[in-house]
């Protein structure tokens, strides 16, 4: 199966993964999202989220199966072509992993820079997005200054910052209190009614509750839960602002 | 605080100085210490080699077709009858050159280090040029023109013999031909130190880019994973080494200066003929000052190098 001409954002298809040469640690996975999707993923520790999610933000190779990302094979790909790719992602790491010499403000706005925004076009939005997220007055922490939870909106905030076409998340709520939970969980919704497809993986069942339009990706020991099949040929979503 | 969230446009404002991605620590560490010893080192070698290139270059100009006709005669009356035959053979022959007797003075100052100044003194009270009973030869200087081949050299023996059968001719340069050997091998030496040194420096550069890699994987696989570019990534690193190579360069020249100039000032004290023409001209110095351009353009692909090798080790 390949992309369509409307242009899925990501197909895998029987899709596996094994560090070494030990067990698969995901077997057969096959799923289709389309722009404007909004996925949770869930599972237990240890099912294979964060597995998936390195697959989806193109830190790991699959050991077998077909990626295809933004219309393009994603395995055979050359590496020089990688980044453009990444380029169009948005990814919350589970351990933030923020630039630990860099300041708050500067960790934001990594992306943009790295993506040859001129400094002119970085310094409103990094400064909007870090108010929004209620960092306005810790721009110039280093990360190793701020609390579990700051860290965490920079992160969100940097992953964000250059409206992508993907935002994957793997545990973005997971430092924050309710309150902000729900706040950045509607960043991730505005965001999702531009076109910006989401897939966030959590294990809060109250967050699931919070997007009544979205759907669930249930991992079970590296095998994806989809009895439907809606998961593999989803019905086609309206994109584009509501 | 505002509820809508912001989703980015873009924006003017005043820009703001972005940080490095990776932390830039200029000239600090070992690596500007080494580059500068480096320098320093070529420098001075090559100095050591374009003055040894100078010295054979100026002795060959004084030396090249030179000719000394020694008349070994122990009888001062005969030397002196066979010397003013020898000059008048010579004045007339085809192809020498500025034939003269050396003065006696000249000879006694070129004998005085072994025999004394007692040389004067006896050759004004007795024989010209016989020094405590020690017979000093005459000697003549001439240059021939064209080469000195030694057929050439035993063929005005062979005319000078007839008149003057004490005459020796002896062509000036083949006793340096030793000395302009070693020189040369000398020269040899400094180019293979340049290159070793340059070899060390690419070395001490690549090792210093690996372990910066190093200690900075964990941003350069954030930077990666955002969209860095290996080129990106590899700029900022040779950027870093470039900035500290050229740091060093300059330090190291200037070390290798004041090394020069003390070295050149002890050797003109010296007052050799032979060492005044090893002088350094502004060719020299600007082939000098091409080094630590050449070590910074060196250590620069080198990281480059380094740098793109790793990380194309990376997904």
């Amino acid at each position: 199966m390949t992309p369509d001409a409307e242009g899925e954002i990501v197909q895998f298809d029987n899709v596996g993964l094994r560090y070494g040469t030990g067990r698969e640690v995901l077997s057969d996975v096959s799923f289709t999202l389309y722009p404007g999707s909004f996925y949770f993923l869930t599972g237990a520790s240890g099912a294979g989220k964060t597995s998936l999610l390195k697959l989806l933000y193109l830190a790991q190779r699959p050991s077998r199966g077909a990626i295809h990302m933004f219309g393009t094979d994603a395995i055979t790909m050359p590496r020089e072509r990688l980044p453009l790719l990444r380029r169009r992602l948005g990814v919350v790491f589970q351990d933030f992993r923020l630039v630990p010499h860099l300041s708050a403000f500067d960790n934001v706005a990594l992306p943009l820079r790295v993506s040859g925004a001129a400094e002119r076009d970085i310094v409103q939005p990094v400064a909007d997005m870090l108010e929004w997220v209620g960092l306005a007055d810790r721009m110039d922490a280093r990360p190793a200054t701020l609390s579990g939870g700051e860290q965490q909106r920079v992160a969100i905030a940097r992953a964000v910052i250059g409206r992508p076409q993907l935002l994957v998340a793997d545990e973005p709520t997971g430092n924050v209190d309710p309150d902000m939970a729900v706040k950045l969980l509607r960043l991730f919704e505005a965001l999702n009614r531009l076109g910006t497809t989401v897939v966030v993986a959590t294990h809060d069942a109250h967050l699931l509750r919070k997007v009544p339009e979205s759907l669930i990706m249930r991992l079970d020991k590296g095998r994806l839960s989809d009895p439907t099949g809606a998961l593999r040929y989803p019905p086609r979503r309206q994109t584009g602002p509501a | 605080m505002n509820d809508a969230p912001p989703i980015p446009q873009a924006a003017s404002r005043l820009p703001r100085r972005s940080a490095e991605i990776v932390p830039q620590a200029r000239m600090s560490g070992p690596i500007p210490w080494v580059i500068a010893i480096m320098v320093a080192l070529m420098v001075v070698a090559a100095a050591g080699g374009l003055a040894l290139r100078n010295t054979g270059k100026a002795a060959a100009r004084e030396l090249s077709g030179g000719i000394t006709v020694q008349i070994v005669e122990a009888r001062p009356a005969e030397r002196d009858r066979q010397a003013r035959a020898a000059l008048a053979l010579l004045q007339r022959a085809q192809g020498v050159t500025e034939p003269r007797i050396v003065p006696q003075a000249e000879l006694d100052a070129l004998v005085e280090p072994w025999l004394g100044e007692a040389v004067d003194e006896q050759a004004q009270g007795g024989g010209q040029g016989d020094s405590l009973g020690v017979p000093v030869p005459a000697l003549i200087d001439a240059r021939l023109a064209g080469s000195l081949a030694p057929a050439r050299l035993a063929a005005l023996q062979e005319q000078l013999r007839r008149t003057a059968p004490s005459a020796r001719v002896d062509d000036q340069a083949i006793w340096l031909r030793p000395v302009f050997g070693a020189a040369q091998s000398l020269q040899w030496l400094a180019v293979a130190l340049i290159v070793l040194l340059s070899g060390a420096t690419g070395a001490a550069v690549l090792l210093a880019a690996r372990t910066a890699l190093g200690n900075n994987r964990e941003t350069i696989e954030i930077v990666h994973l955002l969209g860095g570019t290996d080129a990106q990534i590899a700029a900022i690193f040779q950027r870093s080494i470039a900035f500290d190579a050229i740091g060093g360069g300059v330090v190291g020249f200037g070390a290798a200066f004041v090394v020069i100039a003390l070295l050149g000032r002890s050797f003109a004290q010296l007052q050799a003929g032979i060492v005044t023409g090893s002088a350094l001209g502004w060719m020299d110095w600007a082939l000098l000052a091409l080094v630590p351009a050449v070590a910074a353009v060196v250590a620069t692909i080198t990281a480059r190098w380094t740098v793109m090798r790793a990380l194309r080790r990376m997904l």
